[in-house]
C-alpha cells in the first residue's frame, strides 16, 4: 500500500510538472504572429506520416537512419510496457497484462529486442559525439550545454534499458526459482543470457527486481521532465511541426500582405486600402516571427543536417542555419521568462536581431533551401532568415552597400544592373 | 544557318498575330555578354523548331526576385505589379524563361498577385521538343562519349522539383552523364542565389563557386552544364579561377542543345 502511494505522488507530480512546463511552452509559441496552416488536411496528414511516422528524410544518411530508427521504434512500442508498469504501480499486481500468454511472451520478447538495440545504438551515438567528434556534431553554436543535453540524453537511454533488463533478467531467475508473486510469464531472450551474472539468494534477486522497477519508473518521469529544457523535446513536435510543414514549392517565398495593399495604393489612386494592423515589417524579435517559426525552434533537435549542407557554412561563412533556430528557442524562452518574471509588457531591451544572430549571418546566406531539404522534420530556418532581412532592409536600410545600389538599379532600369532599359533588347542585333 | 529573327510581341500585335509562348529573358539574358548567348541559342531552338514566340523587348523588366530575396518586399512587388500588367495587356498565357529566379518567381510569387501564366523554364521546353520527336542531336557537333556533369540550379531543382528535364535533354547527346556527389535534392548551391550575385560574399575561407567547381571537377568533367545565367558566372569565374578553362567547358543546356542540332 505505501508503494503504491508513493507510486501515485510520483505520477502525480510528474505529470503536473510536464504540463506546466508544456504549457509555458505553448504560449511561447503563441506568442509569434498568426499563419494560416489550416488547408489541405489531407497532404498534412500524408506529410506527417511520411515525413514524422516514416522518418523518409532520416534515409540520406543511412548509418544513422538505421540508428536513429532503432531508438525511435523502442520509444514508441517499449511506451507499452511502461503502460503495464503505470498500472502495476498504481494497483501492487506484477505483469499484469500476463493473462495475454502467448502474445505476452511475444511482447516481452520483442520489447527486451528493441531495448538492446536501443542500448547498442546509444552507446555507438556517445562514441561519433565523443570519441570520433563526427564534424557536424561541433561548430560555434554547439557550446557546452548542448553538447552535454546530448550525452544526457544518451546516457539516461542506456541506464533506462540497463535497468528494464536487469529488472528482467532477476524477474527471470525468481520465477524460474517460483519465488513469491513472480508467475511465469513472459520471454527473456537477452536477459536470460546474462541472468547467470546475478546472484542466486532470492532476497537478492528480490532487490534487484525491484531496485530496477523503480529506477526505471521513476528514470522515465524524470525523463519526461527533462524533454521540455531539452533539444529532445523533438520526440513529441516533430508530429505537429512535420503536420503544420510549409506545402508550397521550396521556392516561393510569401507575398507579405501589408506591403500588396500599399503597393496597390501607389499604383491605383483609387485603391481603397484594406485597414490591416499596423506592424512592422519584417522581424526583428522573435515575436515578429510566426507561431511556426517558434515551434520550429522547439522542434529543432540541433542534429546539424541543415549546416552541414550550407554552402555558406561549408565555406567558413558565419552562418550556420542549426544556429538560427537555437538562438530562436534561446531568446523566445527568454522572452518567457521575463513574462513570467516581470509581466506581460517587460520590455528587456534585447532582440532576436542583432543580440542573437547578426547582420553578417543573415547576409551570408544564398536562400539555396539546403537546409529545409536537408531537415528531417522540416524546419525551415530560411523563412526567419527573410524575416531577419525583410527587417533589416525595409525598417532600418540596413542592407550592404552593394545590394541598395541593385535596389536602386531594379528601381530606376529594371535591372539589378547599371544598364539603360532602352538597350535592353540589344542582344538579338549581336550575331554572336 | 538561317539568320536569327527575334519577334517582339509589339511587333506581334501590330500585325494581328499573337505568340504560342512568351520567351521570358531575363535581365542577365539581356545584359550579360555571356548569358545573350544562351538567350540566343534559345531563340535559335525556338526558330529551329518553328513554335510561335515572340520577346517583350525593351517592355521587358526585372521580375524583382533579387529585392525580393534581399529583403526588399516593397520593390519586389512594384516590380510584379507593373510586370503583370504588361503581361495580361498582351494576354499571355504560356511563358518560357531562360533563368529559373524568373521562372521561379513568375510561376510561385505572381499568382498572388493576380498574375497567372503557365511558366516552364528552357530545359522542361527542350525536354518537351524531344519527347515530342521535334528536336533531336543531329547535323552538329557531336559530344559522343564527351563527360558531362549538371549542376543542378537551386531555384529549379530544390525550388521547384525540375531535375529530370535538364538530364533529359543531355541524355539524348549519348554522351557519359556523370553526376557530381551533391546532386539533384543535395546539389551544391553556386553561390550566386539570394542576392549574392550582387554583393561581395562575407568574409569566409573559401568562395561558394570555388568549393562547387572543385565537386565538378571530381568528376573529371568535358562539360560542367548549366541551366541558370546566375551559375554560368559563378561556374565559369570557378573553372577560370582553378585554371582550367582549357580543357572543361561550362555551358548552358541551351548552347548544348543548339550546337548538336547545328544551330
Amino acid at each position: 500500500m505505501i508503494e503504491q502511494g508513493i507510486f501515485l505522488v510520483i505520477v502525480i507530480a510528474a505529470v503536473v510538472l510536464f504540463s506546466i512546463n508544456v504549457k509555458k511552452i505553448i504560449r511561447n509559441i503563441n506568442l509569434g504572429r498568426p499563419l494560416d496552416r489550416s488547408d489541405r488536411p489531407g497532404e498534412r496528414w500524408a506529410t506527417m506520416l511520411k515525413v514524422a511516422f516514416g522518418q523518409t528524410k532520416m534515409a540520406a544518411r543511412p548509418v544513422p537512419f538505421i540508428l536513429h530508427f532503432f531508438v525511435y521504434a523502442g520509444f514508441i512500442i517499449i511506451n507499452i510496457e511502461v503502460l503495464e508498469i503505470a498500472i502495476d504501480g498504481l494497483f501492487g499486481t506484477h505483469r499484469v497484462f500476463s493473462f495475454l500468454g502467448g502474445f505476452y511472451s511475444f511482447l516481452i520478447g520483442a520489447f527486451e529486442w528493441l531495448a538492446i538495440l536501443v542500448l547498442i545504438a546509444c552507446v555507438i551515438f556517445l562514441i561519433r559525439r565523443n570519441v570520433l567528434k563526427i564534424r557536424r556534431f561541433f561548430g560555434v553554436e554547439m557550446t557546452s550545454w548542448p553538447r552535454s543535453d546530448a550525452n544526457y540524453i544518451l546516457i539516461t537511454e542506456i541506464l533506462l534499458m540497463t535497468a528494464f533488463l536487469t529488472m528482467n533478467a532477476a524477474d527471470y531467475k525468481l520465477q524460474l526459482a517460483g519465488a513469491g508473486h513472480y508467475i511465469k510469464a513472459g520471454a527473456f531472450p537477452i536477459s536470460n543470457l546474462f541472468s547467470p551474472l546475478l546472484p542466486d539468494s532470492e532476497q537478492s534477486l528480490m532487490l534487484i527486481e525491484r531496485f530496477c522497477w523503480w529506477f526505471h519508473i521513476i528514470g522515465i518521469f524524470a525523463f519526461l521532465n527533462y524533454l521540455p529544457y531539452s533539444k529532445h523535446f523533438h520526440i513529441l513536435l516533430a508530429f505537429p511541426n512535420t503536420y503544420y510543414s510549409k506545402l508550397e514549392p521550396k521556392g516561393e517565398f510569401n507575398n507579405m500582405p501589408s506591403v500588396t495593399n500599399e503597393v496597390k495604393a501607389m499604383l491605383d489612386p483609387s485603391f481603397t486600402p484594406e485597414v490591416l494592423e499596423p506592424g512592422k515589417f519584417g522581424a526583428k524579435d522573435a515575436t515578429d516571427l510566426s507561431w511556426k517559426s517558434l515551434m520550429e525552434a522547439y522542434t529543432c533537435t540541433e542534429c546539424g543536417r541543415c549546416t552541414s549542407e550550407c554552402p555558406a557554412n561549408n565555406t567558413g561563412k558565419l552562418l550556420s542555419p542549426r544556429k538560427i533556430m537555437m538562438d530562436t528557442r534561446d531568446r523566445i524562452s527568454e522572452i518567457g521568462k521575463n513574462i513570467d518574471k516581470h509581466g506581460k509588457d517587460y520590455n528587456d531591451g534585447r532582440s532576436l536581431l542583432d543580440d542573437y544572430i547578426t547582420q553578417e549571418e543573415i547576409w551570408a546566406c544564398t536562400t539555396c533551401n539546403a537546409c529545409t531539404q536537408a531537415c528531417p522534420v522540416n524546419i525551415d530556418p530560411l523563412s526567419i532568415i527573410m524575416e531577419l532581412r525583410r527587417y533589416s532592409v525595409m525598417e532600418e536600410s540596413k542592407a550592404p552597400a552593394s545590394l541598395n545600389n541593385m535596389f536602386g538599379n531594379v528601381e530606376n532600369n529594371g535591372a539589378p544592373w547599371k544598364y539603360s532599359p532602352a538597350d535592353r533588347f540589344n542582344w538579338a542585333e549581336k550575331t554572336q | 544557318m538561317t539568320e536569327l529573327h527575334v519577334p517582339t510581341m509589339a511587333e506581334m500585335q501590330a500585325n494581328g498575330e499573337s505568340p504560342e509562348i512568351l520567351f521570358w529573358v531575363g535581365c542577365a539574358g539581356s545584359f550579360d555578354e555571356r548569358a545573350q548567348r544562351i538567350t540566343r541559342d534559345i531563340c535559335k531552338i525556338l526558330q529551329h523548331v518553328g513554335i510561335k514566340y515572340a520577346v517583350l523587348g525593351t517592355e521587358e523588366s526585372c521580375t524583382g526576385d533579387p529585392a525580393k530575396r534581399a529583403g526588399n518586399e516593397f520593390l519586389f512587388q512594384m516590380q510584379a505589379m507593373t510586370n503583370i500588367q504588361v503581361l495580361d495587356a498582351y494576354q499571355i498565357k504560356k511563358i518560357v524563361t531562360g533563368c529559373p529566379h524568373c521562372f521561379n518567381t513568375i510561376k510561385n510569387e505572381y499568382p498572388g498577385l493576380g498574375g497567372h501564366y503557365e511558366v516552364i523554364h528552357h530545359s522542361q521546353l527542350i525536354q518537351q521538343l524531344i519527347d515530342d520527336g521535334k528536336l533531336k542531336a543531329e547535323g552538329g557537333e557531336s559530344f559522343k562519349g564527351k563527360k558531362i556533369t549538371f549542376h543542378d540550379p537551386c531555384y529549379l531543382g530544390r525550388g521547384n522539383g525540375v531535375y529530370e528535364a535538364p538530364r533529359r535533354a543531355l541524355e539524348v547527346l549519348d554522351a557519359d552523364l556523370v553526376e557530381m556527389k551533391r546532386c539533384r535534392a543535395h546539389g551544391m548551391c553556386c553561390g550566386a542565389g539570394g542576392a549574392q550575385m550582387f554583393k561581395e560574399p562575407e568574409p569566409g575561407r573559401k568562395d561558394v563557386n570555388i568549393e562547387r567547381v572543385e565537386q565538378a571537377l571530381e568528376t573529371s568533367p568535358n562539360v560542367i552544364a548549366a541551366g541558370c545565367p546566375y551559375c554560368m558566372t559563378m561556374l565559369t569565374d570557378g573553372v577560370k579561377n582553378l585554371d582550367k578553362e582549357g580543357s572543361v567547358a561550362v555551358l548552358d543546356i541551351a548552347e548544348i542543345t543548339a550546337r548538336a542540332n547545328g544551330l
